[in-house]
């Protein structure tokens, strides 16, 4: 059974906030989630190489240049999304 | 025959020889779907002056004698968690509920130059993350076969709505299963094509390793013109890539191998889907298909495998959404006191569902401090494993025929208060994404009135081969 500690230190780190009933029933869910995933502990991986993506890439690249966007109706349609603005910039709490 | 019912070929010969307009075609759509979605509810938003101008447009193209594309006038359903510019994206989700998106996806690009009129967005479990439609934030959707019972997710509203005839076809993203379980569930096709075919560029990621886009519709050809719409590589998205040109592929059906994984047969599947099996495979013997049992030997890890690498990534791709760049917030957004750190636990908090929480945090749980090697990398080691078994299996085999959902349709609320049962739906559709490579479900049979589905799998870049056994299968 994973802690109330641990989810609730996990939470933060993920930036969630739960109330106390939630962290409970999270905690049980949490559980069972994590026996069922710990599955895995029986598979020999001895040698394998991870596999992160399906497909072997290669790197496309296109030229880069510069989109001149201060007149550009994109950043007000990109600025009209957010819901706080100031003179052009997102506005966000203080951060301490 | 109504026209709602059309394909999209026959639909396209009715708009050139006149027999109907576009915005005639169209409004027989937006008609039925204004009345009857009400109870189905696959839709999130109504595009109807979007669908209505574009129809004009092809109807003029038409009046001036100009050839048009096949796509050319004909109605789409897209899910709400891809992009059209200027139309709201919610992706199911409160946290984004006033999103206004800034620009097309390229496979709404690509549509958009054939034609293609869209009647608005569809229903989603929220970010694509669950299996029965029922996580979305803005209600669940209804199964138009047997309305008490799931449509399947996350790309049920898509399904539904093609199920439904409120469009000739959709689009569905599908990570581990989400196009091809809720088309299972719908009585339609529906094909997550191999990864890279088509751009995500503008889907709003839930798993960047695993997420593609794929066409929903009523039939094997129709899938197909969709998928040669949408395919190619864009400059867009990194892991895009051109399809290797295959001219006139033609598959002789008798020189097929068809593979049958033993492990599928073990424990789980339900009886009906069991039998449905079975007579796909008898009608492929008839048809002089090569029958041989194959072994995937890592299938019971696919899913716990999944289960780690979809919400690790999740976790990082859901980062951005920080209640300051976009989307709704708190409507108390004044009220919240502290600092950002707060503001940010208070957003999340409040914007995500409880679905997308128990991934964000198993997710962030698995790439913790100490856990990273245990879960994650063994994860991706296992992944190897996996893609090997498929790799070894098409040495042998063409295609491998495998059931979509190892349950008929469940009922609403059957499973939503128990998470891991509602993970086991996705047992024969989450190695594909593992693997990377294509997988069709199409209709099979029925039991008691509800639809059942198969996969047909084959290697990367081989969709010409599952279209074509398809199509066998569907004139059968």
């Amino acid at each position: 059974m994973v802690s109330k500690e641990t989810v609730i230190h996990i939470a933060k780190l993920a930036r969630l906030k739960f109330s106390e009933n939630e962290t409970e029933k999270f905690q049980g869910e949490f559980s069972s989630i994590l026996d069922y995933v710990e599955n895995l502990k029986v598979v020999d991986v001895s040698g394998v190489e991870p596999t992160s993506h399906s497909m072997a890439l290669e790197n496309i690249e296109r030229e880069d240049y510069l989109i001149s966007y201060s007149k550009d109706k994109l950043s007000k349609k990109l600025l009209d999304l957010a819901p706080e603005t100031k003179n052009g910039y997102l506005k966000v709490k203080s951060v301490f | 025959m109504e026209l709602t019912q059309f394909t999209i070929k026959q639909a396209h010969q009715g708009l050139v020889k006149k027999d109907f307009s576009a915005l005639e075609f169209t409004e027989a759509f937006l008609d039925k779907l204004k009345q009857e979605d009400k109870k189905i509810h696959a839709f999130l938003t109504v595009t109807e002056d979007l669908a209505i101008s574009q129809a004009k447009r092809i109807d003029n193209l038409i009046a001036q004698k100009k050839d048009i594309p096949i796509l050319a006038g004909i109605p789409c359903v897209v899910k709400d968690n891809i992009l059209i510019e200027g139309i709201k994206c919610t992706s199911a989700s409160k946290i984004l509920e006033n999103y206004i998106a800034s620009y097309d996806a390229t496979c709404i690009k690509k549509l958009k130059e054939q034609g293609v009129v869209f009647l608005g967005k569809t229903n989603l479990d929220e970010f694509a993350m669950g299996s029965s439609c029922e996580n979305s934030a803005f209600g669940p959707t209804r199964n138009p076969y047997d309305l008490t019972r799931v449509p399947g997710g996350s790309s049920g509203g898509s399904a539904a709505a093609v199920a439904a005839n409120f469009s000739v076809f959709g689009l569905g993203s599908d990570t581990g299963g989400s196009i091809r379980q809720p088309c299972s569930f719908c009585g339609v096709v529906g094909l997550k094509p191999t990864y890279g075919a088509v751009s995500r560029y503008g889907l709003i990621a839930f798993a960047s390793s695993l997420d593609q886009i794929g066409p929903i519709t009523k039939t094997v050809e129709d899938a197909r013109i969709v998928f040669d719409a949408i395919k190619g590589q864009d400059e867009m998205d990194s892991t895009s890539v051109e399809m290797p040109k295959i001219e006139n592929y033609k598959l002789k059906i008798e020189n097929l191998r068809i593979g049958v994984p033993k492990e599928y047969f073990t424990k789980g599947m339900d009886s009906e889907v069991e039998k449905a099996v079975k007579r796909a495979i008898e009608i492929y013997k008839k048809m002089g298909t090569k029958i041989l049992e194959i072994s995937l030997p890592h299938a019971e890890y696919a899913l716990p495998c999944y289960y780690i690498i979809a919400p690790s990534e999740a976790s990082a791709n859901l980062a951005r959404y920080d209640g300051i760049k976009y989307g709704k917030t708190t409507n108390d957004r004044q009220q919240v006191t502290g600092d950002l750190i707060d503001y940010y636990l208070k957003v999340r908090g409040e914007g995500f569902g409880p679905e997308v929480k128990r991934r964000i945090m198993l997710g962030t749980y698995a790439l913790s401090a100490g856990y990273y090697e245990a879960y994650y990398k063994k994860a991706q080691k296992v992944r190897t494993l996996i893609q090997r078994d498929f790799k070894k299996a098409f040495n042998k085999v063409d295609i491998i025929l495998a059931p979509t959902s190892p349950s008929l349709p469940f009922k609403l609320g059957e499973k939503i208060d128990d998470p891991l049962s509602m993970y086991l739906t996705d047992i024969y559709t989450v190695s594909i994404n593992l693997a990377g490579i294509p997988a069709i479900s199409i209709p099979c049979a029925e039991s008691n009135n509800l639809p059942i589905g198969i996969q047909l799998i084959a290697n990367a870049f081989e969709e010409d081969k599952i279209f074509e056994a398809a199509l066998a299968f569907e004139k059968s």
